[in-house]
């Protein structure tokens, strides 16, 4: 059985920066393939710069301390240890929601929504809309270790959250909340623990539809969804492709290379975000530096692309899902889907759409994602 | 490099890179062929030990088999030998006994072996190699191709032997222009061995990113390309619906290849200046990169080893990383993607030149004779029963004697 949680801090070494920051300074870059531009991928120019800011000017020392200030814990669950947040609602009843990041972000994308959705009345809410949150590592992402076996599916993911909610944390009911692989995690905890799951809410929507969910015909806002789906494979996917395929020869370059790792995860955030080719205009560097250098210390971007290659090469349950569900469109994302194809996948009972915000909802438009949180979950509480 | 459409480099006809026709006379051009010799400098060897020395390694993800990559075992196995045994000096001497060549065409300039036939009456033939190979792909092949008579051959057999460095690839530079696709590139090689080196009517051969150069030399310049060579398919034909058992099969392996082999070409074909980051920055990465392919498409049966030893693996990975060209050959593969799009099928056209295909069995696609008849004017088809997508290196004599027998009847 699940142990008990022991609380957790970030804690780096002196060595561990001191040999960053070496590699940073001795960085070779490639040669540029498209001046400034990003169409070939991250332009050496502004890695440059990002690499020069993160060597002379970035303060992990300060960042970790706002890590830190998070309430975090380890509980062993099996042969699994995961990490995560645990923050108790002030309110009457405050209601457990398990938060889920997704990739290439961590548990630490649930830091804007954690005050405002554990004690709304100190950010001019409702008490009675107070939440307990929960924010997993996902296994192999920062401070949750991958335990090395295959098979750590989303699916498995789920089993392992909800054994920590129910068997570890004591909720016997509970809502989930994600996007990206939090999409896929929480989908699944929706489908295969609907006895605990009393209800979850989506920032997208990830993996395809099988045959049985595409048996009405497609309406129009389907059919300029899944040609933006279709384009988004040729042109977008590439990282998803090799993730899915050859983690360990992807991970051997940006796992050595912080600059590398770096050009890896930021494209991801400037594509994907609601920032009109700015990237910084939506995530300074220190925001994009925070996540970044989680990666580098915990030297997990091998382990975290892994989930991408047992996605692949596993059969997933594309059940439509019962449990009530709940759906934050955001304009910006990869691609958003109509009301009626999420329909088809899941019991949905609200779906809405943010004309500003991308893929990273909980980091770019928290006040959005909370009040929609909020809402959504204010009629299955009990 | 990929086959096929499904990367778009299909439609060579398409692309909007035109070279201008070289206006200087034959001798003026030329005297700009300089001689060519790799020269290292020693900090260069000093940094990279350096950072073989401090690579850090990921978790291993799988053990030590390959299936989720290069394994971590293998490449701390590798960087070791890299950092602690292996000589580039030495094999930098080797390289430099090949007759090497640079030369400016417009905004590029072009590193190629040039060497001269001993027989009666050598016919020139340009050889390509492809990714992750360099011009290093011919050393096994051109002593008994120029000069057949030292090994056990005929002299009438005789080749000129061209052997460029792509564009981005070693010791060529990226022109760093958009479009320097597969067809851009054939133009380049037309023009060198035309104009810059006089050759009027020349044979060409290649697989890999050289397949599909030779197959747009031959569609563009017939006239001058008396037959092409191929030991990979470097288009996909008209009419692609499979009729035979051997072509449906070919299709299921295609199908997989794309499926489960080409995540490195997806990554290069859209952001081959993200992927190129880490491998210009990390040795241990860019060869965790190249090996990995090295083993997936030789004949080696798992045992990358069993057909190339460290020190081949290491001077062609040396190559790539002392000339910092990671990120530059990744390119090709998004340029010949631009020129059609991602994942178009648009159909280039059948080849008229005659055209000779070697099937080496654990290629990563063998497409059989009657698919690769639909698209070529296939004059001879055969197939091996060893040896992989690496032929040159892997199987020379096979490799070579196929050459000659092809292009035998072709010298005109």
């Amino acid at each position: 059985m699940a142990a008990q949680p022991e609380p957790f801090r970030s804690e780096t070494t002196p060595e561990q920066l001191a040999d960053l920051r070496e590699r940073l300074a001795s960085t070779r870059f490639a040669p540029a393939l498209s001046g400034d531009e990003w169409t070939h991928g991250t332009p050496p120019a502004y890695l440059a710069e990002l690499v020069e800011y993160w060597r002379t000017e970035f303060d992990w020392l300060a960042a970790e301390r706002r890590l830190n200030a998070l309430p975090q814990f380890t509980a062993d669950l099996d042969v699994q240890t995961l990490h995560f947040v645990h923050a108790r609602g002030v309110g009457p009843a405050p209601f457990p929601l398990v938060f889920t990041h997704g990739w290439p972000g961590s548990f630490w994308e649930v830091h804007k929504i954690l005050g405002p959705l554990t004690d709304p009345a100190a950010h001019g809410g409702d008490p009675a809309d107070a939440f307990d949150v929960i924010a997993p590592s996902l296994p192999g992402y920062g401070f949750s270790p991958h335990p090395g076996t295959p098979g750590i599916t989303p699916a498995r993911i789920a089993d392992l959250v909800n054994t920590l909610m129910v068997d570890v944390l004591g909720y016997p009911r509970y809502g989930a909340q994600g996007g990206d692989w939090g999409a896929a995690v929480t989908s699944s905890l929706g489908r295969e623990h609907g006895d605990t799951v009393a209800a979850i809410h989506l920032n997208m929507m990830i993996g395809a539809l099988p045959a049985e969910l595409r048996t009405e015909p497609l309406s129009a806002a389907e059919q300029d969804y899944l040609e933006k789906i279709q384009h988004w494979r040729a042109e977008g996917s590439g990282y998803g492709h090799i993730q899915g395929t050859r983690p360990a020869t992807l991970g051997a370059g940006l796992s050595d290379s912080p600059a590398g790792l770096a050009a890896w995860i930021v494209e991801k955030f400037r594509a994907w975000s609601d920032c009109d080719g700015d990237v910084e205009s939506v995530f300074s560097k220190d925001d994009l530096l925070t996540n970044i250098t989680l990666y580098w210390l915990t030297n997990s971007i091998a382990t975290s692309t892994r989930l991408y290659y047992e996605s692949t090469h596993s059969t997933p349950n594309t059940a439509f899902v019962e449990t009530p569900t709940g759906f934050a469109s955001f304009a910006k994302e990869i691609a958003t889907p109509p009301r009626e194809w999420v329909a088809r996948a899941y019991h949905l009972t609200r779906f809405t759409e943010f004309d500003r915000g991308g893929h990273f909802a909980a980091l770019e438009r928290p006040d959005d994602l909370v009040g929609e949180i909020r809402e959504f979950f204010r009629p299955y509480r009990s | 490099m990929t086959i096929v459409d499904p990367f778009g480099a299909g439609n060579l006809m398409s692309n909007s890179c035109q070279l201008r026709p070289s206006t200087a006379g034959t001798l003026d051009v030329m005297t700009q062929v300089r001689p060519f010799q790799s020269e290292t400098d020693p900090a260069q060897l000093a940094d990279l030990r350096d950072r073989l020395a401090r690579t850090r390694f990921a978790p291993a993800l799988s053990g030590t088999d390959w299936m989720l990559g290069t394994p971590q075992g293998y490449l701390a196995e590798l960087v070791e030998y890299w950092r602690s045994a292996f000589d580039w000096p030495t094999a930098e001497r080797r390289i430099n006994t090949l007759p090497q060549f640079v030369t400016d065409l417009g905004d590029a300039t072009l590193h190629f072996v040039h060497a001269k036939g001993v027989g009666p009456r050598p016919f020139p033939l340009v050889f390509s190699h492809g990714w992750p190979g360099s011009f290093l792909e011919v050393r096994k092949i051109l002593g008994p191709l120029t000069d057949p008579g030292a090994h056990g051959g005929d002299p009438a057999d005789a080749f000129d032997v061209i052997a460029p460095s792509l564009p981005g690839f070693g010791f060529s530079p990226h022109p760093g222009t958009p479009g320097m696709n597969p067809q851009a590139i054939a133009e380049l090689f037309h023009r060198l061995m035309t104009d810059v080196l006089g050759y009027s009517r020349y044979g060409a051969q290649g697989g890999d990113w050289g397949g599909q150069i030779v197959t747009a030399l031959a569609r563009t310049h017939g006239d001058s390309v008396a037959g092409i060579h191929l030991n990979l398919i470097g288009l996909t034909p008209v009419d692609s619906a499979p009729s035979t058992d051997a072509e449906h099969a070919f299709q299921a392996q295609l199908a997989r290849f794309l499926a489960e082999d080409c995540g490195y070409a997806q990554i290069q074909a859209t952001r081959p200046a993200t992927i190129g980051a880490g491998l210009s920055d990390s040795p241990a990465g860019l060869a965790a990169w190249i090996v990995e392919k090295f083993r997936a498409w030789s004949d080696c049966g798992g045992d990358v080893e069993s057909v190339f030893d460290k020190d081949e693996l290491l001077t062609g990975i040396t190559l790539y990383w002392l000339t910092n060209t990671a990120a530059t050959s990744a390119r090709l593969y998004y340029e010949a993607g631009r020129a059609t799009g991602m994942f178009s099928s648009n159909d280039p056209g059948y080849v008229d030149t005659p055209t000779g295909y070697a099937c080496f069995p654990k290629d990563n696609v063998t497409p059989p004779e009657e698919w690769v008849r639909r698209a070529y004017n296939l004059t001879r088809y055969t197939r091996f029963e060893h040896g992989g997508h690496f032929a040159a290196l892997e199987r020379p004599g096979d490799l070579v004697t196929e050459i000659r027998e092809f292009f035998r009847p072709l010298r005109g």
